[in-house]
């Protein structure tokens, strides 16, 4: 990680910054600053020059001109919950957490929408609505935690986004910082806006190309009926194939997870949830919409998944029984965190017809790297989620882990896919990006870096690997890491 | 599949043309066919014609993906679907019998079952461009989700071709509906346009919402179970031809748009209330879109009665092509704008002037 550069006047900035903000938003101090050294994937950690905690947006553009006229580079960060390092601190940066930043503004029910702050909990968004029988879609995992912000820097997924889309699919309206310390609006209350769309442009550029200060969410009402199936496997394959019967039987169901036997027998020793411990792979199947209609679902779906040879077919039995189904699956990466010193989780996104092909070759890259793998995942979208278990305090095993990480990603390439469907490129994932785009496109995403950025003071060094440094790691050989096996699919 | 299309790829050709265009700095004006020649503003150019470049590269149905060239007939490829029980959620209008899916794309335009099934760049997964350099590029893909890099091929989406030419698009699909209704009630404008945010609000399976000055046309779409609960949930007389109804409200065939006066299209709040303008008008996408026929207002009142209500105003067809046709941007957003401008295509050869007169 880079050393503080030689430029950096620490107490001159500090001063500056304290025109601009009470000096309680301001930490700087060695012990004070450690909680911020890294986010979700801790694997990698930095301490920051300093963290600056802004009350309002105002004081966002304030620290923004601030570091602007300095040259000094500015991460964002939310509830820190990110897999792929996209909040990791620079050693001469500033670390702008938006967690203050926490209030819901307004619910407007009969337009359907909610004008929350960036720092505000994804699952509070829910709550606040819960009432006039409406939510927030988006449902990641880390849901209690992460904040909206966060979510549309990375187009978060959830457990719903089958059937109700990503985050680019329920905002309506960004209010942006950008570099300089502009306040600009991306989108409208309407359904579009003039020009260009930079509100698709924003979401999902992981707090490269401005400060996301004020987000308009769209709210959907909650269904009458919501019922969930599981059905049990005693083979892998079968439960991947079984996704794409389900929907080829034309039902697109809220939610079509999977779990593999690791994942089931970690999650159940974790939450009882009553999974079915012996078998190989599990899907969870939610279904949603009118009382009759989720009762004509049910039996086609029940049907199909026995049709694809599952063993068992369950529906859970009352809501009590749905919610509990359903915290065993969001449960699942601390789970497996129980059951092995450390994880670290890979987040690619292949075409539904590959997924079993996928899933027999990432357990024969276990083997051969001599690291588990449990799994555990979207596969109504084809988003996998390896979880690598290993050691970091075992000499090599984290090398290990990142080499097999990187060996699945390129894996998902070859097969169509993408090296991440919703953590994001971050700082982790710099080398995959390489794999994926050619040198003209990565020039592409660096001039439209520009056209926000000239200065490239907003998250730096994340998400676009340099063209230069891909020859580099292409002709180091990415080949040399890939198993022969790999290399054949 | 029982329905064919015609393939050819002519991407070298196009590649080709733009580099050297590029390398004079001699401007281009993209067309797919040209059904929407009325939209936007006046491109200036060489004529560059996609509609060679055709054809469907891969459809799997169980995937739910189709990747297709720019130039194919929208017609064709939505025969295509059906033959599989499938389709654009965004319900495109066409504007002319050989609308091409490139321009649809590029100019965004999405139907009636916006507000509840998604925009057109709400679909799109994936594109290749030629950006205006002629370089070939590809971005997104044909995965559902996909968060590697900036998302710009939904940038692309809307951008009426000035930030790159589309060589093929890759989008999700959905199954047709089971059945569809439409209901019809006589009400007052108010009236309906509360009802519709109201009903929008409740777990109903709609899929249109439109109000024509005298009566309020409710689609339902999904499965039969579904659509009849809500069918006796909500009363009101059943539309007998009730396709044909929508098909007109999308294509712009309906009664209120047979005019030679300017069309403005209003995009606000959709429980924004009636507005108060001169002329007559006609809601679509439950109250989010507001039509609006009139001669003699001056852009700058109806987009200030759009901003008013948390949106913006375009003359969508008629009056000055070379004027004021999109509303005018703040200071800050013209900047970002040019600067992608830039970023894309710093010669400016690809349709410029076509979005706004400064780039
Ligand atoms: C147990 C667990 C389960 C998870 N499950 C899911 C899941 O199901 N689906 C999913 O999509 N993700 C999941 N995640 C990943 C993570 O929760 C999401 O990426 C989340 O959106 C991050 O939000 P955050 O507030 O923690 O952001 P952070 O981690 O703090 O930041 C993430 C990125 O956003 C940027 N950022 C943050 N706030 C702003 C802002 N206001 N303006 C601009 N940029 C900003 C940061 O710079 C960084 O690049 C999971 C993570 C964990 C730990
Ligand atoms: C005045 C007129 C009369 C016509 N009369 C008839 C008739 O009687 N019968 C008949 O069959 N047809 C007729 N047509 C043609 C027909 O309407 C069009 O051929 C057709 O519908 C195709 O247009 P399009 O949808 O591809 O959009 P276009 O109008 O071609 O394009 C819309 C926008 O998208 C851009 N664009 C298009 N393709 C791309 C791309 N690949 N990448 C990036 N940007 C792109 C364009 O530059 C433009 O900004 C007529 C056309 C005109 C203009």
């Amino acid at each position: 990680m880079s050393e503080p550069s030689l430029s950096m006047d620490k107490p001159a900035l500090i001063r500056a910054l304290q025109r601009v903000l009470p000096e309680r938003l301001i930490i700087h101090e060695d012990e004070a600053l450690r909680p911020y050294e890294c986010d979700g994937l801790s694997a990698y950690r930095q301490v920051p020059l300093l963290v600056v905690l802004p009350e309002n947006s105002e004081q966002v553009q304030q620290v923004m001109q601030c570091c602007h006229q300095r040259g000094v580079p500015v991460v964002a960060r939310g509830a820190a919950t990110g897999l792929s390092g996209g909040a990791l601190p620079l050693a001469d940066g500033v670390l702008m957490s938006l967690a203050k930043l926490n209030k819901i503004l307004d619910i407007d029910p009969l337009n359907r929408t909610a004008r929350v702050q960036p720092g505000v909990r994804n699952l509070a968004i829910s709550q606040a609505v819960e009432a006039q029988g409406l939510y927030y879609a988006p449902d990641p995992s880390s849901q209690i935690a992460c904040t909206i912000g966060g979510n549309v820097a990375e187009n978060s997924g959830g457990v719903h986004c089958l059937k109700y889309g990503l985050t680019v699919h329920n905002v309506l309206e960004l209010k942006v910082v950008t570099a300089s310390g502009e306040l600009v609006v991306f989108g409208a209350a309407a359904l579009d806006a003039p020009g260009y769309d930079l509100l698709a442009l924003m979401i999902g550029s992981e707090g490269m190309l401005g400060i996301v200060v004020e987000v308009l969410v769209k709210l959907l009402p909650t269904p009458q009926r919501a019922q969930v199936l599981l059905a049990a496997f005693d083979d892998v394959s079968k439960a991947a194939n079984a996704v794409g019967d389900v929907i080829a039987a034309g039902v697109i169901p809220a939610g079509l997870e999977m779990m593999d036997g690791m994942a089931i027998r970690a999650a159940e020793d974790f939450v009882h949830a009553g999974y079915p411990v012996d078998a190989e792979a599990m899907l969870l199947c939610e279904l949603d919409g009118a009382n009759d209609e989720v009762s004509a679902q049910l039996a086609k779906v029940r049907q199909q998944l026995l049709d694809s040879g599952a063993t068992e077919v369950r529906t859970a039995k009352n809501e009590e029984e749905r919610a509990l189904f359903w915290k065993g699956r969001k449960s699942a990466f601390p789970a497996v965190g129980r059951i092995s010193p450390d994880y670290y989780c890979m987040d690619g996104t292949v075409p539904r017809k590959r997924l079993a092909e996928v899933l027999l070759e990432t357990s024969r890259l276990s083997e051969h790297f001599q690291l588990p793998v449990a799994n555990v995942f979207h596969a109504g979208d084809g988003n996998l989620h390896p979880l690598i278990l290993y050691d970091a305090n075992k000499p090599g095993e984290l090398k290990r882990a990142e080499d097999l990480g990187a060996a699945i990603l390129e894996l998902c390439v070859k097969v169509g896919g993408t090296i991440t469907g919703e953590h994001g490129v971050g700082h982790e994932k710099i080398h995959q990006m390489c794999v994926q785009f050619s040198a003209a496109e990565l020039t592409q995403f660096h001039a439209v870096k520009h056209a926000f950025d000239p200065l490239g003071l907003l998250n730096p060094g994340k998400a676009i690997p340099q063209p230069r440094r891909c020859s580099e790691y292409k002709s180091l050989g990415s080949e040399t890491l890939t198993p022969p096996s790999a290399r054949g699919v | 599949m029982g329905v064919s299309i015609a393939n050819h790829d002519s991407s070298a050709a196009l590649v080709q043309t733009i580099a050297e265009a590029a390398e004079k700095g001699r401007a281009l004006q993209m067309t797919g066919s040209g059904s929407k020649a009325f939209y936007g503003r006046q491109a200036t150019g060489d004529p560059i014609e996609v509609s060679p470049h055709c054809g469907v590269i891969n459809y799997e149905p169980r995937e739910l993906v189709i990747k297709v060239r720019a130039g194919t007939p929208m017609s064709q490829l939505e025969a295509l679907l059906a033959s599989e029980g499938q389709m654009l959620p965004f319900e495109p209008p066409h504007f002319g019998p050989n609308a091409t899916l490139g321009g649809t794309i590029a100019s965004g335009l999405s139907g009636p079952r916006r507000p509840y099934a998604g925009s057109a760049r709400d679909f799109v997964l994936g594109t290749t461009l030629i950006n205006g350099l002629g370089q070939r590029l590809r971005f997104g893909g044909e995965v559902m989700k996909n968060v590697a890099g900036y998302d710009l091929s939904r940038l692309m989406v809307g951008a009426m071709g000035t930030l790159g030419l589309l060589l093929d698009v890759s989008m999700k699909v959905l199954p047709l509906p089971e059945i569809e209704c439409t209901l019809v009630q006589e009400l007052s404008e108010a009236k309906a346009i509360l009802l519709m945010n109201q009903l929008a609000g409740m777990a109903l399976p709609l899929s249109a919402a439109s109000y024509d000055g005298l009566k309020l046309y409710l689609r339902l779409s999904g499965s039969e179970p579904g659509v009849t609960a809500a069918r006796s949930q909500l009363g009101g007389d059943l539309l007998e031809e009730d396709n044909a109804f929508w098909q007109k409200i999308r294509e712009h065939q309906h009664s209120f748009f047979n005019t030679d006066k300017p069309l403005w299209r209003l995009s606000i709040a959709p429980a924004a209330p009636p507005l108060a303008l001169p002329g007559k008008q006609l809601i679509d996408w439950g109250g989010a879109q507001r039509w609006l026929i009139s001669d003699q207002i001056p852009a700058a009142t109806v987009q200030q009665a759009a901003e008013a209500q948390g949106g913006h105003a375009q003359l969508f067809r008629g009056g000055d092509r070379l004027g004021v046709v999109n509303q005018p941007l703040s200071a800050d957003l013209m900047l970002i704008h040019q600067q992608l401008k830039q970023a894309f295509d710093p010669k400016g050869i690809l349709n410029p002037g076509r979005l706004y007169p400064e780039f």
